[in-house]
Formats: structure tokens, C-alpha cells, sequence
């Protein structure tokens, strides 16, 4: 199935992946936090009850099935692609967040990041214009 | 000192881990495809290699020296100054994965490093 799409096509699809279950999963992690509340080192009895509170949260367990989906896309493109064309194309998750924080929560955005993510989105695009792979299978 | 020294183990070991899971899977050979009984015994083969287990014992190192910083230090100077990761992977890549950075994919790492830097020190 995955050996009659093109190289690029195949690693941009699985990188997209990797970039959504990526922030979906740190979105719900970070709500589950919060919805746990502050984590306390005070005694053992406090830490247990946090820890019991953590495992029974929904939201926790949905964020580690999208990070373990991550995990398992960035595993599989490894398989095929350069280690230095995957790493820094995934970092576009760093422009989407912003550019998704002020188009769907209407959040402010100062310059300074918005330059940031216009070079982040220029690095990118460099890079997806090279070979997705250099080096041929290890025996 | 404290602060540099643990920036040090989230970059070196992060990139170390994932240089070593990359090089694991390059072993294995190519996911061709995603039904369960081609996926689940190619995996298989590689958690039983030692390579993927240095990477994820580095990853973890990485992670919990990343955590320890976060605890110290805000959340905008902290990934600025691990930037640097996306350089110091390439450098790795190019001599012990045998990788061919070309200039323009140089360029493009060193604008992604530069933009992350920015993105997050502009917060």
C-alpha cells in the first residue's frame, strides 16, 4: 500500500500526522492537568491521591493514545526518511499553534512571534524541496 | 551553571535518542505497510534491537532534564534556548547516520532553529 506513493508524498502525510497528534495530545494532557489540579509533593498520601486522580482522568488517557500515536507515526517515517528532512519539517507544529491560537481563539499575537513563525514556515519549505531520503537501507 | 548543564543533557541526549531509534529503524527496514500483521512484527524486531532501547533511555533522560527545566525556569526561555536541537541533529545526521545535508537543507534547518527561537522568545 505505502510503497506505490511517492517518497515525499508519503513522509508530508506521516509528518502531518505526527504535527496533530502532537497538539491534540499536549491540548488534552495540559486540560487533564488542569482539571487534576496542582500536583502535590507534601506527603506520600498526597502524591497517591494525585497519581490515582491523574489515572482516572479521560482526557489524560485520550492525550497518551494521541502522544502514543505520535510516538508510533514519528517511528515509522524514520523507516524511510532522513532523520535531519523529518525533525525540523515537524517543527511547523510551532507556527500552526500560534497561527490556530489567533484564527479559531481570536488570542493576540505579538511581531516578534509572527516573525518567528514566518521564518519557521521559510525553513520548511526549504527543506521540503530537498530528497527525503540521502542513505540507502543498512544491511 | 545548573541551568546550561541540564540545557546540555536535553539537547545532546534528545538528539542522541532519536539518531539512535532512527538508525534502529534504518536496520529493520522500511514500513511498507500499515496492516497490523506486516507493522506489529517489524516493531517487534526493533524494541529487540539494544539501539532502540539507548534511544529511548536517552529520550527519557532528555524529557525529565527538559521537565527539571521547565521547573526552574519559564517556558520562553526555555525552548529558545533548545533550539539548537534542530542544528546539533543535523550535525549528528551528517556524520553518524551518513546523511547528505545539502546547503539548501542547511539553510532551512538554521531558519527553523532561528524561527523557533523567535517564535517562542516573542511570546
Amino acid at each position: 500500500m505505502l510503497s506505490k506513493i511517492s517518497l515525499r508524498a508519503k513522509t508530508l502525510a506521516m509528518v502531518a500526522i505526527m504535527v496533530s497528534c502532537s497538539c491534540t495530545g499536549d491540548i488534552l494532557l495540559s486540560k487533564g492537568m488542569k482539571q487534576v489540579g496542582e500536583v502535590s509533593f507534601n506527603s506520600f498520601g498526597a502524591l497517591a491521591s494525585t497519581f490515582l486522580q491523574i489515572i482516572g482522568n479521560g482526557r489524560v488517557w485520550l492525550a497518551i493514545l494521541f502522544l502514543s500515536l505520535y510516538t508510533l507515526s514519528y517511528i515509522v517515517v524514520l523507516s524511510w526518511a532522513d532523520y535531519s528532512y523529518v525533525q525540523p519539517v515537524a517543527a511547523i507544529g510551532y507556527a500552526i499553534v500560534p497561527l490556530l491560537g489567533y484564527l479559531v481563539l481570536g488570542e493576540s499575537v505579538t511581531m516578534l512571534r509572527w516573525a518567528g513563525v514566518a521564518f519557521i514556515c521559510l525553513g520548511v519549505l526549504l527543506i521540503t524541496r530537498t530528497q527525503p531520503r540521502t542513505t540507502e537501507p543498512l544491511p | 551553571m545548573r541551568t546550561f548543564f541540564f540545557l546540555c543533557l536535553v539537547v545532546f541526549c534528545g538528539t542522541g535518542g532519536e539518531i539512535s531509534i532512527t538508525h534502529t529503524m534504518k536496520r529493520v527496514g522500511e514500513v511498507k505497510s500499515f496492516a497490523p500483521r506486516t507493522l506489529l512484527p517489524l516493531l517487534w524486531r526493533a524494541f529487540r534491537m539494544p539501539s532502540m532501547w539507548l534511544g529511548v533511555t536517552l529520550l527519557a533522560c532528555s524529557f525529565y532534564s527538559l521537565l527539571t527545566l521547565l521547573s526552574w525556569n519559564p517556558v520562553s526561555f526555555v525552548i529558545p534556548a533548545t533550539a539548537s536541537s534542530y542544528a546539533v541533529s543535523a550535525i549528528g545526521a551528517k556524520y553518524l547516520l551518513g546523511e547528505r545535508i545539502s546547503a539548501i537543507r542547511w539553510a532551512g534547518v538554521f531558519l527553523v532553529c532561528f524561527g523557533v527561537a523567535l517564535a517562542w522568545a516573542g511570546g
